[in-house]
């Protein structure tokens, strides 16, 4: 299964068959910072990917002055 | 998962709440948050012209989103920061937002309107490249909303955003801050209102609005953030967030409903008018004033004192008084 990590980006190749939380958890990512996004829809951690699924996973935070 | 109201397949999870959405319902649920704060805060009336800070972010696009779809009038302002690429890029989708909407996009450019830009700031100043971002975007959204004839102007700030300001001021005790941090801040002396109408919704479900209304939004983070305090406190309060889901929420909405009445605000000096701009300050020189004299490496000086030195350079002086006002020897 492709990945595709945002800020910065880049991609990894991890086992699908299981829950988003499962993969998030191999990448150390905390489900509440990120959206996750397969074939241009958000799905939730419980969600299943399969191997041949390609992900984006997106970080929602941001910092500086804001807006 | 499923939808909690409909029971159809959720796309997102609001872990603080223990529930999750559809998208449909997510839609509904959003927007009702926004109207909530607005209804609750009095944050603007029907018929109040709303100018709504707008980064090219998701969460100022999705506030801009709302607010019109609430038939709300809302123009957009950009304030060009002259960050490389990604300025390029933030003034191209807020752009494309507003002309597809067919609102109403007031660009500031910040080197082109005041003489300098973001990255020059942060290696001139005093100020931390961030500190001066946002004092710059202080003082030119208030200025533009002023000087446009604006009654509110309506920030980004999400719940987040808020908890991790409020965090800050805490761990310092900045007991004044906090007495200010509030969704609210009205007009007074010049200032106009403002108001942050996403404070009851968090980053996740900022990005997921803008997300699934199609909103092209700047995914990438400012080059310059590296380091921001207040990305280090965001971390931090996701890292107690991710064991216990809604200590987030609960700082912050339990410090508007409980603690911030125990703050009182320190008394401010007399507003005056600023000396080298004329908007509002309690000195000589208001903040942005004088931070941006220095990055020009400029003098400033009262309007009396400038108007002597022109009318001197203008005379010709007997050589000796020339000499006493500081020209060369001859």
């Amino acid at each position: 299964m492709r990945v595709r990590l945002r800020n910065p980006d880049r991609e990894v190749e991890l086992d699908g068959g299981r829950p988003v939380r499962d993969v998030l958890r191999d990448l150390g990512v905390e489900a509440d910072t990120v959206l996750v996004i397969r074939d241009g829809e958000l799905i939730t951690r419980e969600a299943e990917v399969g191997q041949d699924d390609r992900l984006e996973i997106r970080p929602v935070i941001s910092g500086g002055a804001a807006p | 998962m499923r939808c909690r109201r409909c029971r159809d397949e959720a796309v997102i999870e609001i872990r603080r709440n223990n529930t999750a959405y559809c998208k449909g319902c997510f839609l509904e649920v959003f927007r009702n948050q926004v109207v909530r704060a607005i209804d609750t805060w009095e944050m603007v009336g029907p018929r109040d012209r709303i100018l709504v800070a707008v980064s090219g972010g998701k969460d100022s696009l999705a506030l801009w989103d709302v607010l019109l779809a609430q038939g709300l009038q809302a123009d957009g302002l950009y304030l060009g920061l002259g960050i490389g690429d990604y300025s390029d890029r933030s003034h191209q989708v807020t752009a494309a937002f507003a002309a597809e909407r067919g609102a109403t996009l007031v660009t500031v450019d910040l080197a082109a309107t005041y003489g300098f830009d973001i990255p020059t700031a942060g290696r001139k100043g005093s100020r931390s490249t961030c500190a001066v971002c946002g004092l710059s975007k202080r003082y030119v959204f208030n200025a533009a909303a002023a000087d446009g004839g604006y009654d509110v102007v309506a920030t980004g700030h999400n719940l987040d955003d808020e908890a991790a300001t409020l965090l800050g001021n805490t761990l310092r005790w900045n007991t004044d801050y906090i007495a200010r941090q509030s969704p609210v801040l009205p007009a007074a002396d010049g200032m106009v209102k403002k108001v942050k109408p996403l404070h009851r919704l968090s980053e996740l479900e900022t990005a997921a609005y803008a997300f699934l209304r199609g909103i092209d939004y700047v995914v990438e983070e400012c080059p310059l953030v590296e380091g921001n305090t207040q990305l280090r406190y965001k971390e931090a309060m996701n890292a107690i967030e991710a064991r216990s889901p809604g200590t987030k929420s609960q700082f912050f909405f339990g410090f508007l409903d409980r603690a911030m009445p125990l703050f009182t605000p320190e008394d401010r000096a007399e507003i005056v008018a600023c000396q080298a701009c004329g908007r509002s300050t309690t000195g000589m020189f208001c903040a942005f004033c004088r931070a941006r004299a220095q990055i020009l490496g400029e003098r400033l000086a009262p309007p009396e004192d400038r108007q002597v030195r022109e009318e001197l350079a203008d005379e010709v002086l007997p050589v000796e008084l020339f000499e006493h006002a500081g020209g060369p020897a001859t």
